[in-house]
């Protein structure tokens, strides 16, 4: 995504080329910026649509997040509802949920960092070495289609592993003699059950930008590799790892970035009230208190909370992207 | 030569069975519920394992009783509905946003791009929003604050604002010598040259709004208004199981051929546009760089 941020900010650079020829004088800018928009004038008829709904569906809400600095009464609307100042804020540092839900949210998603990341990574190796390409293409097929499925039917899936009446794990357990396991309902069992499901669903898909980066590897790398007779393993090593170095180095700085940010749809689905100690975050959370319980301000202090930590996170992740490959993130 | 055709053979011995297994992982859950969903009642009444019984018999009681009530194949239209007219509204947006953006040479184009982008890093959470659509719009129970919420996608406008960018200036501007104004341009000359990423974006929209179920669960309450993944949510937690299939009257199948019938048929649809998919999203998804 670098190249956007190149070619919108060239835009800059030719601007500031323009300002430093000294003879113009304001009223000559502002003649030329007239003309100017008036050449682009189908454009910006072309983006009142658009931009109105920029506008209302994107930033009321931000308009609307002020509420999390007041006490909201429908009636009296987001702005005629009194100013408390952070008092929602520190509610919520207070509350014991607070960690819970911060500890919770890190949790699955360094889990799907630390687990999902070098799965998909060997998974893309794999697909790129083997020679057999018609298998190739069927694995690549297979793996890729429960990207495209909602968490619903993801629902519908696990339960027909993990049932406890049903479920073919469960029927397996009960075969070897055991008692059948309530993965979905037993706090030790559902963070293992979401990190495997969210692992199980998004791997598969995962691979393309790795495979895509294996294949950008100049092919002569490898062949001078075989001629001076390294192994497979050491070629994999020395050429395929490195290749992929800043393709890695990139989605793990934007994962850091979005660590506040776990799929909402597939916690939503599979949790219940016997696993909130383990996996509620703070979205659902969010959810529950706003929508469910209308603690509309303390929600959306919650909200804005999460929002706020996640900016600068990105942020911070995309300068050190810049540093360290030369990359934007966004 | 010997020894390193048979570490080639080895090694592809290997990579290759890594495979399988990955494979496999990946259609046992998909092929348990197939299985489960043509398991006739008395078999499933014996306690046979839907999975491994030989040999087969199968009926297909649970999708007739799925399609024959009127329920699922509501939920199925609303479905259709929520999807094209979505699909339509965000190409409609996408695409005249991306293409003013492409526009280089725009006064404030890169204020714009920046007011977008903040959209994109910076979220607020839920209940903003939810204020805005249900309490100041006031669409519950509209199929509005299913569709229009969500339309543009910050991804997929700079998807296809970089496709028009990488357009020859001289196409427009031999368009613009003969006498064609901006709009004439976009429709006549540039929309045709973009049909595989007006594809590409359509199906990225296309399966947003078919997969989703979270947004109809908080803006509408009338059941008939239920897109098929709330139904299918319903169906999964049995509540009023009663209400999707005629269950009392003609017990043909069991419950969990039912559910999984149900999941199947949910699924039916994307699996059969599939194919295109595949290959479009993996063009659209390198196009978008490392960005999900």
């Amino acid at each position: 995504m670098g190249q956007y941020a190149d070619s919108w900010r060239s835009g800059r650079t030719m601007r500031r080329a323009q300002a430093a020829v000294p003879e113009q004088s304001l009223a000559a800018r502002l003649q030329r910026l007239g003309r100017a928009m008036w050449k682009h004038r189908w454009y910006y008829f072309l983006l009142i649509a658009p931009l109105t709904y920029y506008l209302v569906f994107r930033y009321i809400p931000i308009w609307n997040a002020q509420i999390a600095f007041k006490d909201f009464f429908a009636l009296k609307g987001v702005e005629g509802s009194p100013w408390v100042g952070f008092q929602h804020f520190e509610a919520f540092f207070q509350s014991f949920y607070f960690s819970e839900l911060i500890v919770n949210t890190v949790i699955f998603s360094l889990a799907r960092l630390i687990f999902g990341m070098p799965i998909a990574i060997i998974l893309a190796l794999a697909i790129h070495e083997s020679r057999f390409l018609l298998f190739r293409s069927l694995v690549q097929t297979v793996t890729y289609l429960p990207h495209f499925l909602s968490w619903v039917i993801m629902l519908g899936l696990l339960l027909g592993l993990l049932s406890p009446s049903s479920g073919l794990i469960n029927e397996i357990i009960k075969a070897a003699g055991g008692q059948p396991i309530s993965f979905l309902t037993t706090p030790a069992w559902f963070r293992q059950v979401v990190i495997l499901s969210d692992i199980w669903k998004e791997t598969g898909w995962s691979t393309i930008l790795y495979l895509a980066a294996l294949l950008g590897i100049n092919p002569d790398l490898y062949e001078a590799a075989a001629v001076d007779g390294a192994t497979r393993w050491r070629r994999i090593w020395h050429i395929s790892l490195p290749g992929i170095i800043p393709v890695i180095v990139l989605i793990t700085l934007l994962r850091l970035g979005n660590i506040l940010d776990v799929s909402f749809q597939q916690i939503w689905v599979l949790y219940s009230v016997p696993v909130y100690s383990v996996g509620d975050i703070i979205d659902t959370w969010v959810y529950r208190s706003g929508v469910l319980d209308f603690q509309f301000s303390l929600a959306t202090a919650v909200g804005l909370f999460k929002g706020a930590i996640g900016l600068i996170l990105i942020l911070v992740a995309n300068q050190v992207a810049k540093r360290a490959a030369q990359q934007s993130l966004f | 030569m010997f020894r390193k055709d048979r570490d080639e053979r080895g090694f592809q011995l290997l990579v290759n069975g890594l495979l399988l297994i990955v494979l496999l992982i990946i259609v046992i859950p998909l092929w348990r519920v197939i299985m489960t969903s043509l398991t006739p009642l008395d078999v499933y009444m014996r306690g046979g394992t839907p999975m491994f019984q030989w040999p087969w018999e199968w009926s297909f009681a649970a999708y007739e009783q799925m399609l024959t009530h009127p329920t699922f194949p509501r939920a199925t239209l609303n479905s259709f509905i929520i999807t094209l007219c979505g699909t339509t509204l965000s190409l409609v947006l996408t695409v005249p946003l991306a293409y003013a953006l492409s526009a280089r040479t725009l006064p404030g184009r890169r204020i714009i791009i920046s007011l977008i982008l903040f959209t994109f890093l910076f979220h607020v959470g839920l209940i903003p929003t939810y204020l805005l659509v249900a309490k100041t719009l006031g669409w519950t129970n509209n199929i509005l604050a299913i569709i229009v919420p969500p339309a543009v996608g910050v991804t997929n406008v700079l998807v296809m604002m970089r496709f028009f960018e990488g357009i020859p200036e001289e196409i427009k501007e031999s368009a613009r010598i003969d006498g064609a104004n901006d709009l004439q341009v976009l429709w006549r000359i540039i929309l045709p040259l973009s049909k595989p990423i007006l594809l590409t974006i359509g199906l990225f929209y296309a399966v947003h709004y078919w997969n989703e179920f979270f947004t109809p669960i908080l803006y509408l309450n009338d059941q008939n208004l239920q897109p098929l993944p709330v139904l299918l949510r319903n169906i999964l937690i049995g509540q009023n199981f009663s209400e999707y299939v005629d269950y009392d009257v003609s017990r043909a199948a069991s419950i969990e051929s039912l559910k999984s019938s149900a999941v199947l048929l949910t699924m039916l649809p994307m699996v059969l546009v599939y194919p295109w998919i595949q290959r479009y999203f993996t063009k659209g998804t390198l196009l978008g760089g490392v960005k999900e």
